[in-house]
């Protein structure tokens, strides 16, 4: 039965990159614990030798063919951003390479 | 006479195209009557009068200069789920995060909608991502239930079934990821398809559960949701999952299935879906509706579907597991929401920061599982295995539709609760979708017809109809037949009893 | 700072350096890998971009077909099975430059797996480089970073995004661990690059330029220590943009390893940057944690199932391969290992081949590119493919010589004059007049001319001296500037001098 510490959430908020507060945690560690516990019955199932689904319509091979289309201009492309310089989005500083 | 908002969208378009009344009349009324009950029902974020009149304005126009209507639906008003792109209305998904965003481009439903000539009057309130069993995870406030005002319209696509219910439009269109266009019309009382998956393209449907995510009707009559059907669906070549087949043939099946005769058409009940657990009002609704169905020629079996007991467990894995990848592209640096950019945060902070600010805690919730489910350490326990309980879903549809030609259950496993009965348990909120759920892993069609008012609290219920994938039609006809008898023995349908808003607005 | 680097001679007897190299190449389809924006390269920022490329809510990726082809055309030349099902997954992380925050790329189901690529070292031995995958994924956008020193990351007060390149198409091309280099391992990195390279190019699907980014090579480099047989922590340099920094990156990852584990650190297993100025690496990003990427089947993307016949299909696609060349320059030219290097290490053996191809004997096509134009490269400073002669030219040129059109002398003229630029070999055999005169009358004329100023020639050879024949062939060459056919002149000497 899965038990989820406040901890762990803590590392999924920062893996999900969500600055949750104090109180959050508290309020999502038991949440999750309760989904969790519940969720977990797809373990029940004996399923050993079932092949996953990951899709559930039956399709293979859709390609496209390797002609352009018009995309956006750069106005439209910009249009949603909070700040832009010379044709660019601005963001804050970018910490490291990824 | 009938008012022209209690009118069905075939009658309305019927009218129109027969230049008895024009679109812009029909658009008008249909803008009055939003103006005068949307205060108290709140099931639009976003209306665009003028808009309107002028795509009501350009039907008319083409009917006087003698040109066919585009569609069977041409001039008729309509109601688009917030999630869908438009590039003349913001899209905000009922979230923060997009408050007042407006998309460079249209979705292809959209698109399909203004070429068919449908008047897109406006967007409606959703579960902010379409999370959500009651609409009260919408940044913007809940919708309410136009049958009890301190219900909540099921969800996520509770402004779309709450406008359509409350004659504020005829048709709308929502999205069905586990029940969200079903639900909401069980408890509205109106007519709600998830087609097949991949029936309706999802280019510009704003994605919460990738591979469950559907398109699909709300109407208030089954022959006026084939007809928008029919209208939105068919292959698109910007969706990778979308079917390259015609649409199957819904409206003549809704036109078939009105004559009333079902002899010979086998539908399974489906018995894990009508024990313990169900308000007794819906389980006795439930029974009555069979029995109609029998009394028009149906053969009724029991079929068991053994498999679908985990289909709510693997739902709640397999949907966190996809939004959380799906709204990882909301960090505010290229739209939407951006909160704590002083200059000296880096872009890391600002994106945790945003995304906090904008993230409402239903989805902060399902980013977390979803996240927990796909890491390294509990892929396999949850999301690997949740992959192969659908599998077996899958197979037992496959087992079911071998013996009978559709499945029927109720829609949900109690009538309208109250607003704010379940915000603080997830769990319980999930139960609403128990019924719908298996369609969406299985990618099947089904759809919710009304089937009258629970005898214990008076508000509606819903029949469910699951049909196999690119069966949609079977899914009509029996729906069909079943509203045409339910009509005959009730007076009328039931939606026109639905109380007076105009009344009841505060 | 510099790091402490250890003697090059030291590490090998200490360790066995093991390599892994991961090579990242640029589609040249027309469209990006999941819609349909020009794939192009150079255009203002954010002016090649849709919906889907820029990750904006709703939008949906649609497989480019031609990318998959080329995908499964590299795995099938570089001696891979090709996958007879497979998908894409999405890798999960957070960073500016890639638009939806996970990237579409292929995890545990490449397209094509298990090949092996022969790369060719200097003094003309092979060695193979076994292969582990080639996998399709998609391009991210390029930062801008503003404020601090030189663009540079460290101490910028914002950035600027460009998301142009942002879904270009990617072949990423990983090795399996390659042991045994030894002291070769440098050369060996790079005789791979440049191996891999070529077969790109022949197979016509990239512009495999390091210098543009089209290609790009990411150095694993290990060290394990002699008499153990568990690999050393390894660390991956980036920023390798070209193949001398390939050979340098490696070397260099050697003796820094070398130096650090010999004092008894620790390698940390990190990303590093190659500084090319300096050429040594320096630490990026430290991972707290191993990376959890939550890696899952992309559901927006249907598997892929290529057929048999489709796969049979592209095999026939494939160009000759530079190996495939190389082998068939020894047999059908017959040439030894030493001129079949020399021939590549000029940079003529293509040259050569398309001459063939176009029409030339072997021996001529081989003589021209490394004697004449050899030459001419080097007197320019140019490489040889950069000449401004097609194979087809210089084919044709050859053909004129065989006709006995042109005389050698009459056909280096030509070639120069195509090398000027003045046009097509047969426009310039016109222009200047440079065909060989055959004209008999004209000939004969000028035969008697000569016979008549060297009357004691003409007895020598009336008198059965035939060999003396060759000084009046000489002076009609020289009062035709060349342009007799030599063999017709000396049958005309013959024949006038018996009558
Ligand atoms: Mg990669
Ligand atoms: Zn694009």
């Amino acid at each position: 039965m899965p038990t989820i510490s406040r901890d762990e959430v803590a590392h999924l908020a920062r893996l999900a990159r969500l600055a949750v507060t104090e109180e959050e945690l508290d309020l999502f560690a038991g949440q999750l614990e309760v989904i969790l516990t519940s969720v977990a019955r797809v373990g029940e199932v004996a399923a050993a030798d079932i092949p996953p689904t990951s899709h559930a319509v039956g399709l293979t091979d859709v390609f496209r063919a390797d002609v352009p289309r018009p995309g956006l201009t750069q106005q439209q492309a910009l249009s949603g951003a909070y700040a832009t310089e010379d044709g660019r989005f601005r963001v804050p500083r970018i910490l490291d390479e990824s | 006479m009938t008012r022209l908002t209690r009118c069905s969208a075939a009658e309305l378009a019927a009218r129109i195209h027969a230049q008895d009344i024009t679109a812009v009349e029909v658009t008008r009324t249909h803008l009055d009557r939003i103006a005068a009950v949307d205060p108290a029902l709140h099931a639009f974020l976003h209306l665009d009068g003028p808009a309107a009149l002028a795509a009501a304005a350009a039907v008319d126009d083409g009917l006087r200069r003698g040109d066919p209507p585009a569609s069977p639906l041409a001039g008729v008003p309509l109601a688009l789920k917030d999630v869908f792109t438009t590039v003349d209305m913001p899209t905000t998904c009922g979230s923060r995060m997009l408050q007042g965003w407006w998309p460079p481009y249209d979705a292809t439903v959209t698109r399909k909608l203004r070429a068919a000539g449908v008047v897109i009057v406006g967007k409606t309130n959703m579960d902010e991502f379409a999370m959500g069993s009651s609409t009260e995870n919408s940044a913007y406030g809940p919708t309410r239930n136009p049958w009890d005002l301190d219900r909540v319209p099921g969800g996520s696509g509770g402004g779309s079934a709450a406008a359509v219910a409350a004659f504020e439009v005829p048709l709308a269109i929502g999205t069905d990821t586990g029940g969200s266009i079903r639900q909401p019309s069980a408890v509205t009382g109106t007519v709600g398809v998830k087609p097949t998956y991949g029936g309706v393209s999802r280019y510009g449907l704003v994605a919460f559960s990738s591979s469950l995510d559907q398109g699909g009707p709300v109407a208030r009559t089954v022959l006026d949701a084939a007809l928008l059907h029919e209208v939105i669906g068919g292959y698109d070549p910007l969706d990778s999952t979308s079917i390259d087949a015609p649409v199957p043939p819904v409206v003549q099946a809704a036109r078939a299935g009105a004559t009333g005769d079902l002899t010979g058409i086998r539908v399974g009940v489906v018995s894990q879906f009508r024990g313990d657990g169900y308000q007794p009002g819906v389980r006795r609704a439930f029974e009555v509706a069979v029995s109609r169905l029998r009394e028009l020629g149906a053969d009724i079996v029991e079929v068991s579907c053994p498999s679908f007991d985990h289909a709510l467990p693997a739902y709640y894995l397999i949907a966190p597991s996809e939004c959380s990848s799906n709204l990882a592209r909301f960090d505010g640096m290229r739209y939407g929401l951006r909160v704590g950019d002083d200059g000296g945060r880096s872009a890391e902070e600002v994106m945790s920061l945003t995304r906090e600010a904008g993230f409402g805690p239903e989805v902060k919730r399902r980013i977390m599982l979803g996240t927990y489910a796909l890491s390294a350490g509990y892929y396999d326990a949850y999301y690997g295995q949740a992959q192969k309980v659908r599998t077996l879903i899958i197979r037992d549809f496959a087992a079911a539709f071998d013996q009978v030609d559709v499945l029927v259950s109720p829609t949900t496993p109690t009538t309208a609760f109250r607003i704010g009965e379940r915000v603080d348990d997830p769990m319980a909120m999930y139960l609403s979708d128990l019924c719908t759920i298996p369609a969406n892993l299985a990618g099947n069609a089904a759809l919710s017809v009304p089937a009258g008012l629970s005898d214990d609290d008076g508000l509606p219920v819903g029949l469910q109809v699951m049909a196999p994938a690119l069966a949609d039609d079977r899914a009509y006809r029996v729906a069909a037949a079943y509203e045409a008898a339910r009509d005959d023995a009730d007076g009328g349908p039931l939606v026109q009893r639905v109380p007076d808003l105009e009344v009841a607005a505060r | 700072m510099t790091a402490a680097l250890m003697d090059y001679d030291e590490v090998l007897e200490r360790f066995e350096p093991v390599l892994g190299l991961e090579v990242h190449v640029e589609l040249s389809t027309a469209t990006k890998m999941f819609c349909g924006c020009a794939n192009v390269f150079g255009t203002p920022p954010n002016t090649q971009v849709c919906p889907t490329c820029l990750g904006l809510p709703g939008a949906l990726p649609v497989l480019n077909g031609v990318a998959v082809e080329s995908a499964m055309r590299i795995g099938l030349a570089l001696n891979c099975s090709i996958a007879p099902w497979c998908r894409f997954a999405r890798k999960n992380y957070f960073y500016p430059d890639m638009p939806k925050n996970f990237q579409t790329s292929q995890y545990d189901e490449p397209i094509a797996v298990n090949g092996s690529l022969a790369v060719e070292l200097s003094g003309g031995s092979l060695f193979t480089v076994e292969i582990e995958r080639a996998h399709m994924e998609e391009d991210t956008g390029k930062s801008l970073h503003v404020g601090g020193s030189d663009g540079r990351i460290h101490g910028a007060s914002h950035s600027l995004l460009d998301y142009n390149r942002a879904g270009v198409p990617l072949i990423e091309v990983v090795t399996k661990p390659i042991e045994g280099a030894e002291a070769r391992a440098p050369e060996i990195a790079r005789a791979y690059v440049t191996a891999l390279r070529d077969l790109l190019r022949a197979l016509n699907v990239s512009d495999v330029r390091m210098d543009q980014g089209s290609m790009r090579c990411d150095a694993n480099v290990s060290l394990m220590p002699r008499g153990s047989s568990t690999f050393g922590t390894r660390t991956e340099t980036k920023n390798v943009n070209s193949l001398r920094s390939v050979e340098r990156a490696v070397r260099y990852e050697m003796c820094r390893q070398g130096a650090v584990l010999a004092s008894g650190g620790r390698i940390v297993q990190e990303t590093r940057h190659f500084d090319e100025a300096t050429a040594s690496t320096s630490a990026g990003r430290r991972k707290e944690t191993s990376e959890d990427y939550r890696y899952f089947p992309e559901p927006d993307l249907v598997p892929i199932a290529p057929s048999d016949d489709w796969v049979a299909r592209l095999r026939t696609t494939l160009p000759e391969l530079p190996w495939q060349r190389r082998a068939r320059a020894k047999t059908e030219w017959g040439l030894s290992d030493l001129e079949l290097r020399d021939l590549v290490n000029a940079g003529a053996l293509d040259l050569i081949a398309a001459t063939v191809d176009a029409g030339a004997p072997a021996a001529e096509a081989r003589s021209w590119w490394v004697s004449y134009l050899s030459q001419q490269a080097n007197s320019r400073g140019v490489e040889l493919a950069d000449l401004p002669i097609t194979p087809a030219q210089l084919a044709r040129v050859i053909a004129l010589v065989a006709e006995g059109a042109l005389t050698n002398n009459l056909a280096r003229q030509v070639v120069d004059g195509v090398l000027a630029k003045e046009g097509e070999p047969d426009e310039i055999v016109a222009a200047h007049g440079l065909a060989v005169v055959s004209d008999d009358a004209a000939l004969t004329a000028a035969v008697e001319q000569a016979l008549a100023a060297a009357p004691d020639v003409a007895e020598k050879i009336r008198g059965g001296k035939v060999a003396a024949a060759g000084a009046i062939v000489g002076a009609v060459m020289k009062a035709t500037g060349g342009q007799a056919n030599a063999q017709r002149v000396r049958e005309l000497v013959l024949a006038l001098v018996s009558a």
